[in-house]
């Protein structure tokens, strides 16, 4: 039974006031809060474990070597890995992005290669790409998206020829919250020989994952939007290809044995996992994971489903509301315009209500570039919002256009 | 002509009667809406202080030894609070400019929106009042 009241009582911070009025924080594309179980693991670990991991012979390193290998193997199970070996940790979405661009760029990528991305994606899922193709006079094409916020997958058979080596897209879009169609697309790209990196940033916190299912070549994520800790992040790769890619930094861990003549690397995962990670924050991640498995991502799915199409309808009743992104099947992401108020007025405006939104170009220049606009308003549900939450919104938002004159 | 300091002043007591946030942005909204802005010929890319969140347009010049100064932003809020630095330090000598410390801003509450993380714009546009004063401060007299 999904209870979001008792779900609340785990996130101390939503209780919290801001200038006077209670916090609603709908902002949780950007990060979500951390629960309680998230942050006393974490402080249980620095206050009496903390150790560096994979070095000592000592009881703490031992211990905290097993919490992080226990947290890849939590992370395995929560995507469907078939080995730990396929788990990397990174610092987040972005770096696994740009690992993979680096690495599987050296291995795999000529001059002449295509490289395909869709329009709705994040900049870290087009700009490690572009850099690559700088580097290897390789080419960038791009599968645009229709107004409602839908792939344009139309054009998929002429954009995936045999040049493609590797396509990225996001499973969910960071703006228009459209959850696309990466089955079709991993099944027509490995038609013509790509593989297919999927960011899943805006994805793992609201629907389950099997990556065996999906049959991508890569998956990437980040633990701070999953109810985990900043600054761990996860490159999931399938481990014949993870082989054959070269390692990325050069430092501790990832090797095997180093002499001047020839240093020879570890295996997976740790060869890509140079220098001391962020450990305590991977313990922080599987602790996440746990409390997200414990709820049920099911259930996460379906009370956001709800509470997405009730946010939709109330704001609706807004004069003036325009929503970017109306796709068939989208994530609990509402990106919008009220009239011609400008983005950061409207955000301005809501924060002094206590309601935190995400204003501007959300980190997606060529979406905005696609509606013509210089910036977008965007609430982003996280499962412990309510409906109480919602309507707080709807009002904050009649207030905006009041104060616009907009009727 | 005013000082600098009296027209803070000014402006202190102007928001002083608005014990509410939205209050006292619905009176930014009002000064964003009257402030003539600029000229669409002058919002050139030149002018222009690009903030992910809004935009500035700036222009700075020099008459009979006073600084003009002229500023618009295409978010209304902004513009307010632009519209706020063009009148206290607009007119003004570039010493006397030099020698403000914007105290104002800080006591009707709108530090935030100078802070170097809001990239709306208002912070650059304040350094280069301050430079463009400094730079005429600077020149020799003729």
């Amino acid at each position: 039974m999904f209870d979001v009241e008792k779900i609340r009582k785990d996130f101390p911070i939503l209780e919290e006031t801001v200038y006077g009025k209670p916090l609603v924080y709908l902002d949780n594309g950007a990060t979500s809060q951390r629960p309680r179980q998230v942050v006393e693991k974490m402080n249980e670990y620095y206050f009496r474990y903390n150790a560096n991991v994979h070095r000592g012979v000592h009881y703490l390193s031992n211990r905290c070597t097993d919490a992080n290998e226990e947290a890849r193997e939590t992370v395995r199970q929560f995507i469907g890995a078939a080995s730990e070996r396929e788990v990397i940790f990174t610092r987040g979405t972005t770096e696994s992005i740009n690992l993979v661009a680096y690495s599987f760029g050296e291995a795999f990528i000529g001059a002449g290669d295509e490289i395909v991305v869709t329009e709705m994606e994040h900049h870290a899922n087009i700009v490690p790409w572009q850099m690559l193709c700088k580097r290897k006079g390789a080419v960038l094409k791009v599968i645009p998206f229709h107004d409602n916020g839908e792939l344009a997958t139309e054009q998929l058979d002429e954009l995936l020829t045999e040049r493609v080596k590797l396509v990225g897209v996001a499973y969910v879009s960071n703006v228009l919250g459209t959850v696309n169609p990466v089955r079709d697309i991993i099944r027509r790209a490995h038609a013509v020989g790509a593989k297919v990196l999927v960011d899943g940033a805006q994805a793992v916190q609201h629907l389950p994952i099997d990556v065996q299912e999906l049959d991508c070549d890569f998956f990437v994520f980040s633990g701070h939007k999953l109810y985990g800790p900043t600054g761990v992040g996860v490159l999931y790769g399938k481990e014949a290809l993870l082989e054959q890619m070269p390692p990325w930094q050069g430092g501790g861990e990832m090797i095997k044995t180093v002499r001047f003549e020839k240093t020879t690397y570890n295996e997976l995962p740790f060869k890509f996992e140079a220098g001391t990670p962020d450990f305590i924050g991977v313990v922080g991640l599987g602790e996440a994971i746990r409390y997200v498995d414990s709820i049920g991502l099911e259930n996460i799915a379906a009370y956001e489903h709800d509470l997405l199409h009730y946010a939709m309808e109330r704001m609706r009743e807004v004069p003036g509301m325009r929503f970017f992104g109306e796709a068939g099947d989208k994530s609990s992401v509402i990106s919008f315009a009220l009239g011609d108020i400008h983005h950061s007025d409207t955000g301005v405006l809501l924060d002094k209500l206590g309601i935190a939104v995400r204003t501007g170009q959300l980190c997606a220049e060529p979406t905005m570039q696609h509606y013509g606009v210089t910036g977008m308003v965007r609430a982003s549900l996280g499962m412990y919002n309510t409906r109480n939450e919602i309507d707080a919104l709807h009002d904050g938002l009649m207030k905006v256009t009041e104060m616009f004159g907009i009727r | 002509m005013k000082t600098i300091q009296e027209t803070e002043q000014d402006i202190i007591d102007e928001f002083a009667v608005f014990d509410d946030w939205m209050d006292k942005y619905a009176y930014l909204i009002e000064i964003g809406s009257a402030t003539e802005g600029m000229e669409e010929g002058q919002k050139t890319e030149e002018n222009l202080i690009k903030g992910c969140q809004s935009q500035v347009w700036f222009h700075a010049e020099m008459r009979d030894g006073l600084l003009y100064f002229h500023a618009d932003s295409d978010a209304i809020i902004t513009k307010g609070i632009a519209g706020l630095l063009v009148r206290v330090f607009s007119g003004h000598k570039p010493e006397e400019i030099l020698q403000a410390d914007l105290k104002f801003i800080d006591e009707i509450g709108l530090t935030q929106h100078l802070s170097p993380t809001r990239a709306n714009g208002l912070l650059s546009m304040v350094k280069q009042i301050r430079m463009y004063a400094l730079a005429f401060n600077n020149l020799p007299t003729t």
